[in-house]
């Protein structure tokens, strides 16, 4: 087992070294980032406003349930919701998801590619195939995943605001106050920096599963499903990391 | 002219070619023929650089490839063109822009001059109005057609087809057989083809190599097959009791 994770990071370190290259024609690495941009921001929109606005909307209900019968004021629940929402459920949550989404769509890409010798043919071609294949997607990552993370985190927020309005939960003054009491713009800036770790992660994982795929159906199925896995824990470990290290 | 130099391979304790030194030469179709596990595809593999052999080494003409640098080596892939047993036709592109990526990733063309080369390299593989569609909607000889349209848009010097008739009704697969021997010597390239195919064999087998697990087992020219006394070659490319009785016979005059 510790056998096999030195030799995956091992084998991923090289692999990484290989993508910062010099890229052969950068019109056609700019075409080929613009194209990852529109498939994980654009293709990610609507299930990110799907999860964000469930999670502004449970983190509401459930903090005026726990608060509700406490001596807490109520317009503590429009602070701790936008802190919470902004400091991990944004970042977070999201980027699980994603990880599930984009990450398992980049294996299955790359490891088709792989299956089918494109990358052979490019290869043979004299295209370094990591960088033009990983590089992009790393890019479109970093990119798309702070702006899909700072629409999470409004949209959470302002779910959260609506269900606890129309559910009568408090008021709209209470939950401005909240809102506008303790801001802290450094919160904000932990969110950037996890929404970018967080997107190198799972575009790298991803695209590294998927080019080491095995040959064969099942291997490609798998090499999906390790994305994920494999993506969702460096996640949550980088969460605690940076938790640690930006707040404690 | 490409020259294998004493090409050993080995995966782990299992060895896969064992002292290969054999020349492709120029404007001729040369052929690595054998059974399946006899080393081919490795060969091959090793002779475009897709794999590095475990001792030995390959000559592009005047050039050393186990010498080169990863930027010499892409820079030498850039006079060579392949074609694959699946043809790998990128799937989410068109056939005129499996054709374009080439130039578009290598070539500083202009748009026209990149239309024109693309139309030329469809018309040569005898393919026309099909620039729009996508690799899913072809025929496998089409697919074929396609695949060698793109490996030769760049002019290469070196052209490697692995398997080329693999899936092909023979009718076709001849067809494709005579638009590789054609190219390669319109375009003066040096042409390696890896086949089980045994009407390729006699029909374009201008330099053959036959391997044998690994080794090298005979290498000559299709004409001189049926004069060879080597036992394993008569039993490979006479295999069938049709093609046994056929050589029988020609042997008696009948």
């Amino acid at each position: 087992m510790i056998r096999k994770m030195i030799f995956h990071f091992g084998r991923y370190m090289i692999w990484l070294r290989s993508i910062l290259s010099k890229p052969e024609k950068f019109f056609m690495y700019y075409k080929e980032t613009m194209r990852q941009m529109d498939d994980i921001g654009i293709g990610s929109l609507k299930i990110v406003l799907i999860i964000s606005i469930f999670i502004g909307a449970v983190v509401a209900v459930q903090l005026s349930y726990q608060l509700g019968e406490t001596l807490v004021p109520k317009w503590y629940v429009g602070y701790i919701l936008r802190d919470m929402v902004i400091i991990d459920m944004a970042p977070t949550i999201t980027c699980l998801v994603l990880a599930g989404k984009v990450g398992s769509n980049i294996a299955a890409e790359i490891g088709g590619m792989r299956q089918k010798e494109h990358i052979d043919a490019m290869e043979v071609m004299g295209v370094n195939t990591t960088s033009y294949l990983v590089l992009p997607k790393i890019i479109a990552g970093l990119f798309t995943t702070p702006l899909l993370v700072i629409l999470a985190a409004g949209l959470g927020i302002g779910s959260g605001y609506l269900i606890a309005i129309i559910g009568g939960y408090f008021t709209a003054a209470e939950f401005l106050q909240g809102l506008t009491t303790y801001y802290d713009a450094y919160n904000v800036f932990i969110m950037i920096i996890k929404s970018l770790v967080y997107g190198y992660i799972f575009t790298s994982v991803s695209a590294y599963h998927g080019y080491f795929v095995k040959p064969g159906s099942i291997a490609l199925g798998r090499a999906g499903t390790d994305a994920v896995v494999y993506s969702n824990i460096l996640i949550l470990v980088s969460d605690y990391i940076i938790a640690t290290v930006m707040t404690g | 002219m490409i020259r294998a130099k004493k090409i050993y391979k080995s995966f782990g304790d299992l060895k896969i070619l064992d002292g290969i030194d054999f020349t492709f030469e120029k404007r001729k179709t040369n052929l690595i023929i054998g059974q399946s596990g006899a080393g081919k595809t490795v060969l091959l593999k090793i002779l475009v650089g897709l794999l590095e052999p475990s001792s030995g080494e390959v000559w592009y003409d005047q050039i050393n490839c186990m010498g080169l640098n990863k930027k010499e080596r892409r820079q030498l892939s850039m006079s060579v063109g392949m074609l694959f047993q699946g043809s790998a036709l990128f799937d989410s592109m068109s056939v005129e822009e499996n054709i374009r990526f080439p130039l578009d990733m290598f070539t500083n063309f202009t748009d026209g001059e990149k239309r024109l080369r693309i139309d030329y390299c469809l018309n040569r593989v005898e393919l026309k109005g099909v620039n729009k569609k996508y690799p899913s909607e072809l025929s496998g000889g089409m697919q074929k057609r396609v695949g060698i349209a793109r490996a030769i848009v760049l002019k290469p010097k070196y052209l490697f087809c692995d398997e080329p008739n693999s899936g092909l009704d023979p009718k076709t697969a001849i067809v494709i057989d005579d638009l590789i021997k054609d190219i390669t010597i319109e375009e003066d390239m040096t042409t390696v083809i890896n086949t089980h195919d045994m009407n390729s064999v006699m029909e374009i087998g201008d330099n053959i190599l036959l391997l044998n697990k690994g080794k090298m087992e005979w290498t000559g020219h299709k004409d001189e097959i049926l004069a060879s006394q080597n036992q394993y070659l008569s039993d490979f490319i006479f295999a069938s009791p049709f093609l046994k009785q056929l050589k029988e016979r020609a042997f008696q005059g009948i």
